[in-house]
């Protein structure tokens, strides 16, 4: 029984390893100015894809600066940017089929946006309103689409990761040729559910593309308090798994390996794991400020580096945007997200009944008992309830409505 | 009819679901070729192939992330965690993704066809790692589905209604009874309902409530409490939560007493739970408090696990204690 991959070759004295001797290099096509350098070859990136990527960047951005200002103006709750990633993201999804699964942390909107998510379905679950899918049940940020393929996000760090090992298991099972994309943050690396999932996925030969989102800092933690290792890029060695550090900012780089690492994982069932060097160049999120733990001097260090500049000048030089044609565009989503928001703001909240539905498929005896007891307690107080108290008496008649079988299917509607 | 110990009814169960359905897998801890460390996943690799019947590594919160994953897929995994004691390390997977997968999707995404197969309970002189009952745990947390069975018969039919229900289910089961509970098990395919306690024996002065391995202590404390002429109803919970609050009421509305039995610790046992919801629900019924008769506020112990134990006897007391109050 060998008990290891490797030839154990004897020696006559302890020899230890610590992998330093391995280097892992960058890989990148765009230097920061956005020109090519010197031996990148050709993009296979196409002009369409190209340019729906850039749009989805740019939307990302508009996205971000319009919601954070939102929440600064106490619309709402709390919000996440991508700002500073969105090549790592979208330039991530544009390398799938639309039919592969992604399974994001938090930060990946840019990924809905490539794929199509409308800006009424960001701002349905962002104000957490009648038109949101999940209720209005977690906090903003929190999307999710069957549709296409983004799974819904869930708060706690890393569980998606086993969870991408074993979808991407079932994909490989139903030979559709379809993959996942799992992405996560350095911090998120530390966690035992991507050791778990690495493994699993390195020894199943699970088509599954481990993106991990380098970005310097776990909140405030920097990656010299995170790791002793060279970064997440060598963990892989350890599960014997197909390894690439990429310079995150460069989206043609970020594009190829992701496609590259696609057909690994479809044609030959080999896990990648991809470290994406990036930098978070907003705050964690609307209640951090990264003032605390990292100089301006690093910020404007890496906003130089910023991705979309570095795209849209390689664009620019294609002949495949226009500056005008940004200007005008930028304008325009701009006004779209402030439409869209505004309506959302006025879209009354998700029935009372979805506080019980689809904790289970059909709703518990015992928490349909606790709901009538909600119900008969927030008629009593209808004041103390003004998200659920004024639409009472017309969703239960809806309710009604929808259990009485001569009205169903449509027929209230000849 | 085939007769059959709980062991064997597992597996029929399991061989029964993966002919049924071909998107039902079976993987864990030497689950595959070895059959599992007590043999409940025997020749299903042989007969279903490395595919669908695997051995995972030794990491249970990777058991059950894989297992949330093909679940969302569409799959239906029957995930083993080899020792109850040892699915807390998956405790994250199950409490905050397993239970709130359909809920906090708005039922995008669910993960109805996952089941989690674990050994539980005492009686093995297995001491602190290899004894505990952890249901009280799931309980606490909505979406999930926790059922135990007591027989072979109930093994067989809970577990293949488990597997294809709709919402997650921990599926515990009393290992202390693989070998030792023999009874008639149905060659075919059926399922017995979830959510349903079962009233198994019928009295009139006093109920006692069981579930898994517990029935049958509870069951010989009934015949000594007979032979002192007290006559005992005796229900199997079964389904641990969402639990049948009816039965258990209509059964305490009738004989005005209950004892509650379970292998678990007293403090925050399921027990306290069944009491104070019968409590409430049946309080002018009642001619006494409800017993609870339960492991001790200890971690599980070994020369001793005897006295440890909610043994025969002290059930018997019980019933006694609860009569003449």
């Amino acid at each position: 029984m060998k008990t290891t991959r490797s030839t154990a070759k004897p020696v006559h004295k302890p020899v230890f390893a610590n992998g330093d001797d391995i280097q892992i290099p960058v890989f990148t096509l765009l230097k920061p100015d956005g020109t090519l350098y010197a031996g990148a070859g050709k993009s296979s990136l196409e002009r369409d894809t190209a340019r729906r990527l850039y749009r989805a960047m740019l939307y990302t951005r508009v996205l971000d600066e319009r919601m954070m200002a939102a929440q600064r103006q106490g619309r709402l709750s709390f919000y996440m940017q991508c700002t500073g990633e969105e090549a790592a993201v979208v330039g991530a999804t544009a390398a799938l089929d639309d039919a592969d699964m992604i399974m994001a942390q938090y930060r990946e909107q840019g990924a809905l946006a490539y794929r199509g998510f409308a800006t009424e379905a960001f701002m349905d679950q962002l104000f957490g309103n009648q038109g949101d899918p999940a209720h209005g049940r977690q906090m903003p940020i929190h999307y999710g689409s069957r549709e296409l393929n983004y799974l819904t996000i869930s708060s706690p760090l890393a569980t998606q990761i086993p969870q991408a090992t074993g979808y991407a298991y079932g994909q490989k099972l139903a030979g559709q040729g379809h993959c996942t994309l799992v992405i996560f943050g350095e911090g998120a690396a530390s966690e035992g559910d991507f050791h778990a999932a690495l493994n699993m996925a390195s020894v199943h030969k699970v088509p599954v593309i481990f993106l991990c989102r380098n970005n310097g800092y776990a909140i405030s933690t920097p990656v010299t308090e995170q790791f002793a290792g060279d970064g997440v890029a060598a963990r892989a060695f350890g599960y014997r798994m197909q390894s690439i550090r990429i310079d995150g900012n460069d989206v043609l780089a970020v594009y190829e390996a992701t496609r590259e690492a696609r057909r690994l994982a479809v044609e030959h069932n080999e896990p990648v794991l991809i470290e994406a060097m990036t930098y978070r160049l907003a705050a964690h999120s609307s209640s951090d400020d990264p003032s605390g733990y990292r100089s301006k001097k690093e910020e404007e260090a890496w906003r130089k580096k910023d991705p979309l500049r570095r795209m849209q000048r390689w664009l620019l030089d294609l002949g495949w945007w226009e500056e005008a044609e940004e200007h005008e565009l930028v304008e325009s989503l701009r006004r779209e997200v402030l439409d869209t928001m505004k309506r959302a703001e006025k879209r009354r909240p998700p029935a009372l009944e979805t506080l019980v539905t689809d904790v289970y498929a059909e709703v518990p005896v015992a928490l349909r008992e606790q709901f009538d007891e909600l119900v008969a307690h927030v008629r009593r107080h209808p004041e103390a309830y003004p998200r659920s108290a004024p639409w009472l008496d017309a969703d239960q008649a809806d309710a009604a409505m929808q259990d009485d079988p001569s009205t169903r299917d449509g027929e209230t509607h000849p | 009819m085939s007769r059959m110990n709980l062991l064997q009814a597992i597996n029929n169960a399991l061989d029964t679901a993966m002919a049924a359905d071909p998107r039902v897998l079976c993987f864990g801890e030497d689950v595959g070729v070895f059959g599992g460390v007590f043999r409940a996943t025997s020749h299903l690799q042989e007969k279903y192939g490395r595919a669908r019947c695997f051995n995972t590594p030794l990491v249970e919160q990777g058991i059950v992330g894989f297992a949330n994953g093909l679940a969302a897929q569409g799959s239906v995994p029957v995930a083993e965690i080899q020792f109850a004691d040892y699915i807390f390390p998956a405790f994250d997977q199950i409490v905050n993704e397993s239970a709130k997968f359909r809920y906090r999707s708005g039922s995008l995404f669910d993960v109805g066809g996952l089941t989690i197969r674990a050994p539980y309970g005492g009686g093995i002189a297995g001491g602190h790692y290899h004894s505990q009952s952890p249901e009280a745990y799931f309980s606490h947390t909505p979406g999930l589905t926790v059922v135990v069975p007591r027989n072979p018969h109930q093994a067989k039919g809970l577990l293949l209604a488990s597997i294809r229900s709709p919402d997650p289910v921990i599926f515990f089961e009393p290992k202390r009874l693989y070998r030792a509970a023999v009874g008639e098990v149905p060659d075919e395919d059926y399922q017995l309902p979830l959510r349903q306690a079962e009233v198994i024996k019928a009295g009139e002065d006093i109920t006692l409530l069981a579930w898994g391995a517990q029935l049958e202590v509870v069951e010989q404390a009934a015949e000594m409490a007979e032979e002192a002429g007290i006559s005992c109803e005796i229900i199997d919970l079964r389904t641990i939560v969402p639990w049948d609050v009816e039965t258990v009421a209509s059964s305490v509305f009738k004989t005005g007493r209950l004892v509650v039995s379970h292998e678990a610790p007293l403090t925050g046992g399921f027990a306290a739970e069944i009491a104070a919801t019968i409590q409430s629900r049946c309080f002018l019924y009642l001619e006494s408090p409800i017993a609870r008769v339960t492991g001790l506020d200890t971690p599980f112990p070994l020369t001793l696990e005897k006295e440890y134990m909610p043994g025969p006897l002290k059930v018997f007391e019980a019933i006694q204690q609860t009569m003449d109050f």
